[in-house]
């Protein structure tokens, strides 16, 4: 189908996805602690957005209730609770290190026209306008990857956990129009308590080593080094 | 196309030509006037820049006396230059001879030319303050190049046509319609727009410190007719710049037909929609601060990024 002879809101709900798209590159590229957990908000924004939006579309009442869910959980608790954990530690203004920002970005872009073409043959498969983010939440999920690999603090590590699972999410919505009520707020609670126990395991990671570089956790014990 | 063109068109792409370059010092004028008022400063008239090319016209240039006639000529290329990528840049329509024969490649290499020989001058006369510039102005091309032929790129993938009219004419033809490859480019176009005409996230066009410099750097040995002619030329560069993006972006207004009403429905219209980039752009240049030398890669790197992203996503969402 044609962009063009969609309607405003089809159109709206691509935007919005490609926007997803663009916040993950834009986590990809930041290096602040307290910019990134701002990037992740906004783009647990737009999947609100896009989940709300193709509720209305094609009338899923369940996906409004998983919106809801999302709202409550990724845009408010959890940057919330980072941006309390930051301010506690105070790490607002702390940089993480990342070797030649330039080259990783341009392997997002690698890694995305890479998602795309194994998206093809998935897409073939699925009816109504959602078809093309498929290649967008696989785009999220592998830059969420990405942002494993190239951070060392571990606070930018958490928001890279968090970004994977908006991509998984996005594409549950794109795929299948969501997942079984029961099983999405499984996912939630799952996050919900990942999220916490990421809480406590700053704490004790300053407490040990007092930094935030996951380097530290290759050593075995305080002895050898 | 193989239109034939009569008298008309051309006086009009004459008449446009000339009036893009009349208009440049003023929408510098004015540009400076809104960023004074933001700044609560006192704002000098919004003729200032008219004032100071004719003042800089009668004075008698001084020469190094090691420039080279390479020196000499670059003004005038670059003036020449800019005189015709304001006649390929559809200003108040789009059915003009001029923008028939050339497309946003060939205007894309207008820049480059100019760019070129302003690095080259700029080298010429072997001041380090000089050679520091152009290697910085070369440095920076280099990232911003590929991000604006991407826009290209992406643009004539919406419009199956590198001819500026033709993607002006396509764009107005569709209306309304939410495309993500327009946003992240007309972004990417925007960064480069700042980095191409050395506003302030990247270059302070107002500077005095001599280290910090890009292009006031490579043109400090100018002077007379010839330093009002590299900065009528950069004035030039930022109108058509504003002219590009208002026009490409929000075609909502360009005359379809040469009467004189409907061109000056879409003279107005253009004019206004010109004031509000350019108070926009005043906003900016007061919001922002100038940002380190080294970040500026990162920051064109960021614009390949976006104009990378439409075309992507004109691949992804809109043509599958």
């Amino acid at each position: 189908m044609n962009l063009t002879e969609m309607n405003l809101f089809q159109q709206a709900i691509l935007t919005a996805s490609a926007m997803v798209m663009f916040m993950s590159f834009l986590l990809l590229s930041q290096s602040r602690v307290i910019s990134t957990i701002h990037t992740f908000a906004a783009q647990s924004v737009l999947i609100v957005l896009i989940t709300g939006l193709v509720a209305i579309e094609e009338r899923e009442l369940h996906l409004a209730w998983s919106a809801l869910l999302t709202l409550v959980l990724k845009v408010i608790f959890i940057p919330w609770l980072l941006h309390r954990i930051a301010r506690k530690f105070r790490i607002q203004r702390a940089a993480d290190i990342m070797y030649s920002p330039a080259l990783v970005m341009l392997a997002g872009g690698a890694i995305a026209i890479f998602c795309y073409y194994i998206a093809l043959p998935i897409e073939r498969y699925i009816e109504g306008i959602t078809r093309p983010i498929v290649a967008i939440s696989m785009t999220t999920v592998m830059l969420g990857f990405l942002i494993l690999i190239t951070r060392s603090k571990a606070i930018s590590q958490v928001i890279g956990f968090m970004a994977i699972e908006n991509g998984l999410f996005l594409a549950a919505v794109s795929a299948t129009q969501g997942m079984p009520m029961i099983v999405e707020i499984g996912v939630a609670f799952d996050v919900l308590v990942a999220a916490i126990i990421f809480g406590v395991f700053f704490f004790q990671m300053k407490e040990s080593f007092d930094s935030f570089d996951v380097d530290h956790l290759n050593q075995l014990s305080e002895g050898d080094a | 196309m193989d239109q034939q063109w009569d008298l008309t068109g051309w006086l009009l792409a004459l008449g446009q030509t000339l009036a893009l370059m009349a208009l440049a010092p003023l929408y510098a004028g004015w540009i400076k006037w809104v960023k004074c008022h933001l700044q609560n400063r006192r704002a000098p008239s919004i003729f200032q820049p008219y004032r100071g090319l004719n003042k800089l016209f009668h004075k008698r240039p001084i020469l190094a006396e090691n420039a080279s006639v390479i020196f000499r000529m670059a003004p005038y290329i670059l003036l020449g230059a800019m005189l015709l990528a304001a006649s390929a840049v559809p200003f108040v329509t789009t059915h003009l001879p001029t923008t028939a024969v050339v497309d946003m490649i060939v205007l894309v290499g207008y820049f480059a030319l100019a760019k070129f020989f302003l690095v080259l001058a700029g080298m010429d006369v072997g001041t380090s303050f000089g050679g520091m510039g152009s290697s910085r102005e070369a440095n920076f091309s280099a990232f911003a190049e590929p991000a604006m032929l991407l826009v290209v790129f992406t643009l004539a993938m919406v419009a199956s046509s590198t001819n500026l009219s033709i993607v002006m004419q396509a764009l107005q033809e569709t209306g309304l319609v939410l495309r993500p490859s327009l946003a992240f480019i007309l972004a990417a176009l925007l960064m480069v727009g700042l980095a191409e005409n050395g506003r302030i996230p990247v270059d302070n066009p107002a500077t005095h410190l001599e280290l910090t410099m890009i292009h006031e750097a490579m043109i400090l040995e100018y002077s007379g007719r010839y330093l009002a002619m590299v900065e009528w030329a950069a004035q030039v560069k930022l109108m058509l710049y504003g002219v590009l993006i208002v026009n490409i972006f929000f075609p909502f207004d360009l005359a379809a037909d040469l009467t004189a009403p409907a061109l000056l429905l879409a003279l107005g219209s253009v004019l206004i929609k010109l004031a509000f980039m350019g108070a926009g752009l005043a906003v900016v240049e007061t919001g922002l601060a100038k940002m380190r030398l080294f970040r500026v890669p990162t920051f064109l790197i960021l614009a390949f990024m976006l104009a990378f992203m439409g075309m992507f996503s004109h691949i992804l969402l809109e043509v599958a």
